[in-house]
């Protein structure tokens, strides 16, 4: 199908290495339910996936799509455009057919969609999936199906593992009790087996992932194992699209594990609680998206002054207020980093994608309890809604375990030493010198007295700042795809990852000579990035945000700032849309014009 | 509250090892009384250091952490109870207190309140209420009543005040009581079942501003000509909400006592229970292997 580009070159039997396939219809007709399971088929094979969908934020649902990237070698991005487009409706149709390749396929359902338009080679395939389903269902249940019925459609398409894709349908479904199970069972027959000379057959080229331990799921999911992984048993948060999904999973989970989450009457009383299990010894989190990380602001800068060590995940969303609340943006950087009172230096980290939502989490664990001070986690919309497929993490390797140390504080014990890190004694440990400590937001000495003095406040600021200059040497620098030098660096984090570097390729291809960075660490940066950076002619630094009244995003912002290099330029966006690579190119194209 | 320290070996502590940093206050302010009977709680019950916790807000009397000897947080405004919910849950072994104003439990963290008490949080709460922002040097709080001058309120305040005994009860507060801060040896008993109780338990004691709001609570005290009335055990069901409302909406300065109490399981031993159950089915498993069973499902 791709025929175009570097990753789409045909094997001899003109085997498929990609394919782009997208799903248009409304959100309660389960579209994002089959594509889930096309998701999560390349998670049980060697294939590689990714997944993108848009959901309308009403829960009565409205027009949505799912599309999904699944592809033989590495898939790093959802797909700019699509090989196969599903159109279930003729807004579906009407609004998507511009996002179909030059002679892609549209499949059509017959009964919906009335007009089509012939035009750039586009192969239309109509089939009733309405009646074909109803059919097959045996008449009773309506609409409900024909997304099952699609699927057996694709699957038969695409030659995929037949027997793989009814084992999710049956997990899926089974709990559902025995009639559904076995009217999705019929609906997918029926579109397997369903007859039409104008559908055509590929095939896939073997995946090339080495490792056969593979799974796949969203960004969410993999936060929430990460979390529990990382040794976190306590936390808090109030619900709000699109972190929901992680305290549901939490609220689940931690009691098999002897831990507790509590669903907070509000953010200020969920970070509060979670604040109170860390003093209490255990690493604990909270999470949000941005309108409920400002709520948490004031007691961030509490955890910040007190030292208090804390994991905070916000899953950036269109803002701000209520915004868009089901886009994606990554407008919270300058919020995560500076929101709150005062200098309150914390640490901020962003994941690259779903494997490393897993990773960087049990990062932020180590950092938060070395450190003693908040750590965030910027995920975004794309990542903690898309399916991606890699390998199982290795527990052995990757587990902590968490401990409550009450062991007796000897006499020298200072709960904020000015030569050393604090590291807090939890209630009910013993204190040789017979003095308990004191936790407090109001600046204090060593002991924790309360202390006005001007010297003090000073060296306590320092002693606060420096933790982070201290971890900044310490930080890996981010890793450069192709060259180390030269004309164009793209620079992205978060769920921006895939496309740069897709972008970089497709960059190159044009005879520019490009390379692509990633950071993951975003507060403190590593030291050594100025030096980086001023290795490459011209830096773009692709965001998901605006780029505000001086002309560059929030990353460009601080880096701007931080290395004083005016060739940084931005390249910004807020349609509430993940990038395509295309986009990416044309803004770089258009700066170099 | 917890029950794992009834077997300490250790002595009862005395004053000397409880006491801490001198308290800021103000000369003669109602909060020491009220810091002197909770040691002599602290005291009677034979608590030690590695026993218990004190946590407060923002506020003078949320001071109060500083000035005993034990472990203790200092937060932010209003948001005591969430702290306090948070070492509560993840700490079973700790007797949890929490201290505070009311403008801090009525006021910035009213509807902690209401949420901290209708989830049962195994704690207790001590709110010195003088009806009126001490800290922040007189201005209007919830409590403070109609007509009196404050700087917010040059004309006298016009808000109706609320009725703590009527919003604590409307809460769901498994334990409320009322005392008065120059009645030490009622607020010794009153502090003493408090902290017995299984669950939320919240006492408000009227503790005089001797610097904002001097004789605020006069008609309380007998030696200043008010009256000092007690809730009749013998005749009060502690058990009725529907009487211990009665007794809420007496006029002030009301009665005094134990208003209510009732036995109702707290979250703590809710969750417990909760993972008791779950990790009867899956004990047998490392907690790598619970998670294997969840990558298992996304292969
Ligand atoms: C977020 C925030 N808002 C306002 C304040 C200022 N503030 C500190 S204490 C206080 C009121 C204290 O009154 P109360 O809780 O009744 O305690 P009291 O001093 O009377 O004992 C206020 C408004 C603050 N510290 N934090
Ligand atoms: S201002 Fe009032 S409440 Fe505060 S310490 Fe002084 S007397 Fe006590
Ligand atoms: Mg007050």
């Amino acid at each position: 199908m791709s025929s175009a580009g570097a990753s789409a070159e045909a094997t001899q039997d003109d085997a498929l290495r990609n394919a782009v396939i997208r799903l248009a219809g409304n959100s309660q007709d389960g579209i994002q339910s089959v594509g889930g399971m096309l998701g999560r088929l390349a998670g049980r094979t060697a294939q590689e996936v990714m997944t993108y969908m848009t959901i309308p934020s009403t829960i009565s649902g409205g027009p949505s799509i799912f599309q999904v990237h699944l592809g033989s070698g590495e898939v790093l991005h959802a797909g700019d455009v699509a090989d196969v487009l599903v159109a279930f409706y003729q807004h579906s149709y009407d609004n998507h057919l511009d996002s179909l390749k030059d002679g892609g396929i549209c499949l059509y359902d017959s009964e919906k969609v009335e007009e089509t338009r012939d035009e750039r080679g586009i192969h239309h395939i109509g089939v009733p999936f309405t009646s074909a389903t109803v059919e097959a269902i045996g008449g009773t249940a309506k609409d409900r199906g024909k997304n099952i019925f699609v699927l057996g459609l694709i699957c038969s398409m695409f030659n995929l593992d037949r027997e793989k894709l009814t084992g999710i349908i049956e997990r899926q479904f089974g709990r559902k009790g025995e009639d559904v199970l076995r009217n999705c069972m019929n609906a997918f027959d029926a579109g397997y087996a369903f007859q039409t000379t104008d559908l055509k057959q590929f095939r896939f080229a073997p995946g090339e992932a080495a490792n056969s331990n593979r799974i796949s799921s969203d960004g969410n999911t993999m936060l929430g194992l990460g979390l529990i992984a990382s040794g976190v048993r306590y936390g808090a948060a109030y619900p709000i699209t699109p972190w929901s999904s992680i305290m549901e999973l939490l609220r689940r989970e931690l009691p098999k594990y002897g831990g507790v989450f509590v669903q907070a009457e509000d953010e200020l009383a969920a970070v509060a609680i979670a604040l109170g299990a860390s003093y209490a010894g255990h690493l604990s989190v909270t999470g949000s998206s941005g309108p409920g990380l400002s709520l948490k602001a004031e007691a961030l800068g509490y955890a910040c002054m007190a030292e208090l060590p804390l994991l905070v995940i916000n899953v950036q969303r269109g803002g701000p207020s209520t915004g868009l609340p089901t886009s994606v943006e990554q407008s919270d950087l300058l919020q995560a980093i500076y929101g709150s009172h005062g200098d309150s230096p914390r640490i901020v980290l962003a994941p690259k994608d779903v494997e490393d939502c897993f990773y960087i989490t049990l990062e932020a664990a180590q950092l938060a309890r070395r450190y003693s001070c908040p750590v965030i986690i910027l995920s975004d919309q794309a990542i903690a809604t898309r399916i991606e497929a890699f390998n199982e993490p290795n527990l052995d390797e990757h587990w902590i375990e968490p401990e409550l140390d009450l062991s007796e504080r000897g006499e020298d014990f200072r709960p904020y030493p000015l030569d050393g890190l604090t590291r807090h004694a939890p209630p009910g440990s013993r204190m040789a010198e017979n003095t308990y400590p004191k936790v407090t937001g109001l600046e204090h000495d060593e002991k924790g007295h309360p202390s006005g003095n001007p010297e003090n406040h000073q060296k306590m600021t320092d002693k606060r700042r420096n933790k982070l200059v201290t971890l900044a040497a310490e930080l890996p620098l981010p890793e450069i795809y192709r060259e180390e030098d030269g004309e164009i660096l793209l620079l992205g984090w978060g769920s921006t990852y895939g496309p740069v570097r897709e972008a970089c390729d497709r960059l190159r291809e044009k005879g520019l000579c490009a390379s692509a960075t990633h950071i993951r660490h975003l507060h403190p940066l590593p030291s050594g990035l100025n030096e980086l950076l001023a290795r490459f002619e011209h830096i773009f630094v692709v965001e998901m945000n605006d780029s505000g009244v001086y002309g560059y995003g929030q990353l460009a912002t601080i880096l701007r700032a931080a290395s004083c290099n005016s060739g940084i330029h931005s390249l910004c966006k807020t349609d509430g849309l993940a990038y395509r690579v295309s986009e990416i190119v044309d803004g770089v194209d258009s700066f170099l014009a | 509250m917890s029950d794992t320290q009834s077997a300490q070996p250790e002595e009862k502590l005395t004053k000397k090892q409880l006491k801490a940093d001198h308290p800021t206050w103000c000369p003669a302010c109602g909060d020491f009384a009220v810091l002197a009977s909770f040691f002599n709680v602290i005291q009677k019950l034979g608590l030690t250091q590695t026993d218990f916790v004190c946590v407060a807000g923002i506020g003078c009397s949320s001071r109060f952490p500083y000035f005993v000897n034990s472990h203790g947080i200092h937060f932010i405004h209003g948001r005591a109870l969430p702290l306090a919910t948070g070492i509560s849950l993840s700490r079973p072994d700790q007797h949890v207190f929490v201290f505070g104003g009311d403008g801090d439990g009525f006021s910035i963290g009213g509807n902690h309140l209401n949420h901290a008490a209708r989830k049962n949080i195994n704690l207790t709460y001590i709110i010195m209420d003088n009806f009126v922002y001490g800290l922040t040097k007189n201005q209007t709080s919830p409590t403070t009543p109609i007509g009196r001058r404050s700087k917010t309120d040059p004309n006298g305040a016009i808000d109706r005040p609320i009725n703590p005994m009527m919003q604590l009860l409307g809460s769901g507060a498994t334990f409320i009581g009322r005392s008065h801060a120059t009645h030490v040896k009622h607020m010794n008993e009153i502090f003493e079942r408090a902290v017995n109780h299984k669950g939320f338990s919240v006492v408000e004691v009227l503790s005089e501003c001797t610097m904002f709001y001097p004789g605020a609570f006069d008609s309380a005290i007998p030696r200043k000509g008010g009256e000092f009335d007690l809730v009749d055990e013998e005749q009060h069901d502690l058990t009725s909400i529907n009487e211990a409302f009665k007794l809420a909406q007496l006029e002030f300065p009301g009665k005094f006592g134990v208003f209510y109490q009732d036995e109702r399981p707290s979250k703590n031993e809710l969750e417990q229970n909760w993972i008791n159950d779950v990790q009867s089915r899956t004990g047998d498993l490392s907690p790598q292997d619970l998670m294997r069973q969840n990558f298992a499902a996304m292969q």
